[in-house]
């Protein structure tokens, strides 16, 4: 009773440092836009960031924040306004029971929901089929259709192309592609097959950055083989009354980026390593003429940053875990029938990978902090519960049977003998509870709660080991601090008593 | 000072205790003997409080000993056990006066007493900012009858409290804890699986067996008048050897 109390205490604490800016109706409005996991959604994510904030709102950007059903939920619930997103996934993906199948279908649907989406962006981002601008130029390929008149052509696909009923088989069905040589290999390795001149024609995403390194050509899809992944921005209705000028914004993305000019922005940040807020205000300089003012952060303020978010998420779950866990593995020693369920609903908590307790969070508490932290705190009990409960199992009986003879009240012995006799032990379990809790922190950036997690999150992005260090490094160093941490504590809290007992069982092994 | 009436205690199917009656007269020792398994831990424990009998009652000191005041009363009952039963994190000093700091006795009268009852045991006072893990087995249960002592209680509850120690210190400790019982005065009673032991302290010893008392009285009329063939062969199974020694030096 007394500690969902205090959980409930803890939760209303955190919520009230984080209230979503979305709920909050004060001026100047505050947009929350929101990306996919993917180097396009940033840039994209970005410039609708740069665009808010360009006309007075304030705006948050949550990078990275998952996939599409993530940030599909995280709109409907108001979490967030904004996000770019492709027609085709809404229809394949979303909307798949519902019958859509045109714009205006798909505009009736969105309404529903209460949510809008912007005219299309211009690019449509879809499997295309490619080859080198070179030997285009020298055939004079400029449609899949223009296939058909070079049967010699050799063709590497992807595996997953190659194998997709909507991939390759149903491609050379539709085209009557007459080429024999078609092999199916890594897409990496294909690329650079290529490049060295093995193989002439590969699958490819219409604005991949590999477009614009490798020149190649997106041949047109005049058969209309490939379904229609129409760039758009999805906001809610809502919006429109509370920032009008955002939205009037955003507007005018529409027909103004083309598969070129995307491919070339993904380049810029996966091939270049600039950063996506410069590509993004770069694109909107040159093609809205919007001199929108940004700032890069530094590498040290980032790393800041990250060090100050990934601390909050440790500090509030593991001292949570303490203040719950150490009373639960007392109640759990003294209370034997409570004590097994007890061990047991801890015991499955830890079992729920990681990962999925993260997410789980996010339909009862949102996005950002407070949902990572709750999960970090639900992730750092076990340890602590059971080894409280270990330690005080563990106290030789004759010892309790002692301070019972001499008349000590059960509170008295618990804090006088009991405890004191378990703290070895407790600090283990904190212990162990605290690595595992900085380490599994680093998952928090899944669902937008920064951290070391972020940089490896987009280092993974943009395949960057030194970035994927930039985070991995820290949280192993913070790892061992707070190790350091409670052995210091440690040293403070152990009886005296306890410390000559191992001294002297050391000596004699 | 101390009257167990009609005491029954099971453990599941076993029947620890069958019928126990004790009568400790104030300022005498009863040494509670028999083989292991007798119950005549358990009586001990009952009589602490530490476990409850099913039927029968305890009265100490006048009184009916009840869940209720079984905790006041343990302040007035000194107990030790086998091993000591130390607080391994408390010093020498905070295990003596660990009950009296709790129930805030003045802290001068406290000092008073540590001095007396560590000349009394023959401990030296350096010894009392020592740790349990720094003493020997001897000075272990010097302290821990200090310990029981420290509230001056009227009875002493004594679990086989040399059973531990090797013989030349068990010897030279039974010697000790002789005079010191008779300096106090106090009701002691005392566990031990040893004839010898129990003839050289008690006033009266009470054989146990399969948790009845079989016989008690003094260590001759145990000797002389053996109640049953058991009590007979209880003296016997101890002094045979003792006495095959005697012959051999002869």
């Amino acid at each position: 009773m007394k500690s969902r109390l205090w959980l409930a205490t803890v939760l209303m604490a955190l919520c009230s440092v984080q209230v979503s800016p979305a709920f909050s109706a004060a001026t100047p409005a505050t947009v929350t836009v929101a990306s996919k996991n993917f180097t396009e959604s940033v840039i994209l994510g970005e410039m609708l960031r740069l665009l808010a904030k360009h006309s007075g709102a304030k705006a948050v950007h949550r990078r990275q924040l998952g996939g599409t059903r993530v940030l599909w939920n995280a709109l409907l619930s108001g979490m967030i306004d904004a996000y770019p997103e492709y027609t085709g996934t809404l229809l394949q993906e979303i909307m798949v029971k519902e019958n859509v199948h045109s714009d205006a279908q798909l505009r009736a649907a969105l309404a529903k929901h209460g949510l809008r989406m912007t005219r299309p962006l211009g690019f449509n981002n879809t499997y295309a089929i490619g080859v080198k601008t070179t030997l285009a130029k020298r055939l004079g390929l400029r449609t899949i259709s223009d296939l058909r008149r070079h049967p010699e052509l050799v063709f590497g696909f992807s595996n997953e192309f190659m194998d997709r009923a909507d991939g390759w088989p149903g491609l050379q069905r539709r085209y009557a592609l007459p080429q024999r040589k078609v092999r199916g290999l890594d897409h990496d390795l294909a690329y650079r097959g290529i490049e060295a001149g093995t193989l002439q024609v590969t699958d490819l995403y219409a604005t991949d950055a590999e477009i614009t390194y490798y020149q190649l050509r997106a041949l047109t899809d005049d058969l209309h083989y490939f379904p229609v992944y129409n760039a758009v921005i999805l906001y809610r209705a809502d919006l429109q009354q509370r920032a009008p000028a955002v939205v009037a914004l955003f507007k005018r993305l529409a027909d103004h980026i083309d598969a070129a000019a995307m491919s070339a922005m993904n380049a810029r940040v996966k091939i270049d390593g600039e950063s996506e807020t410069a590509v993004a205000a770069d694109f909107l300089d040159k093609h809205l003429d919007l001199d929108v003012d940004y700032r890069l952060q530094g590498a040290w303020q980032r790393f800041r940053q990250h060090t100050a978010e990934h601390l909050i998420l440790v500090a509030i779950s593991l001292s949570a875990a303490i203040i719950i866990a150490v009373p639960l593995g007392i109640l759990a020693a003294f209370r034997p029938r409570l004590g097994q369920l007890v061990l047991a609903t801890t015991s499955i908590l830890q079992t729920i990978p990681s990962l999925a307790l993260f997410v789980f969070m996010i339909p009862l508490l949102g996005i950002g902090a407070p949902p990572a932290i709750f999960a970090l705190f639900l992730y750092s009990l076990l340890p602590i519960v059971r080894n409280t409960y270990a330690g005080l199992k563990d106290i030789p009986p004759a010892v309790i049977e002692s301070a019972r003879a001499l008349g000590l009240p059960p509170g008295a012995r618990l804090r006088i003998v009991e405890l004191p006799l378990a703290t070895r032990a407790i600090l283990a379990g904190i212990k162990t509870s605290a690595v595992l809790n900085v380490g599994t922190a680093t998952l928090s950036a899944l669902i937008g709660a920064g951290g070391y997690g972020q940089p490896i999150l987009t280092g993974i992005r943009l395949d960057d080991i030194g970035l994927i260090l930039q985070g991995a490094v820290p949280a192993a160093v913070l790892a061992l601090l707070v190790q350091g941490l409670f052995e210091l504590v440690e040293r403070g809290l152990l009886p005296k008593g306890l410390r000559i007992q191992t001294n002297k069982a050391r000596s004699l092994e | 000072m101390l009257e167990l009436a009609n005491i029954s205690k099971r453990y599941g199917k076993a029947q620890a205790l069958a019928h126990c009656e004790l009568r400790v007269p104030a300022g005498e020792t009863v040494v509670l003997i028999g083989p292991s398994g007798c119950g005549k831990s358990t009586l001990l424990r009952l009589i602490a409080g530490l476990i409850q009998a099913d039927s029968g009652t305890i009265v100490f000191a006048g009184e009916t000993l009840t869940q209720g005041n079984i905790l006041r009363a343990r302040h007035r009952m000194g107990y030790v056990i086998q091993e000591g039963g130390l607080f391994p994190h408390l010093s020498v000093h905070d295990n003596v006066i660990v009950m009296a700091r709790y129930l805030r006795r003045d802290t001068a009268w406290i000092a008073n007493r540590i001095t007396e009852l560590a000349q009394l045991v023959r401990l030296p006072l350096e010894l009392m900012t020592r740790y349990p893990a720094e003493l020997s087995g001897g000075q272990r249960q010097r302290v821990s009858l200090m310990r029981a002592l420290m509230l001056d209680p009227e009875l002493l509850l004594l679990d086989e409290p040399l059973g531990a120690l090797d013989p030349m210190i068990r010897y030279e400790l039974q010697q000790e804890l002789k005079v010191i019982f008779r300096q106090l005065g106090k009701s002691v009673v005392m566990v031990t699986h040893d004839i010898a032991e129990a003839a050289y302290f008690g006033h009266t010893l009470v054989l146990m067996r399969s948790g009845r008392i079989v016989q008690r009285g003094s260590f001759k009329d145990l000797a002389r008048s053996p109640a049953e063939p058991f009590v007979e062969q209880f003296i016997t199974a101890q002094r045979d050897p003792l006495e095959q020694l005697a012959e051999a030096l002869k």
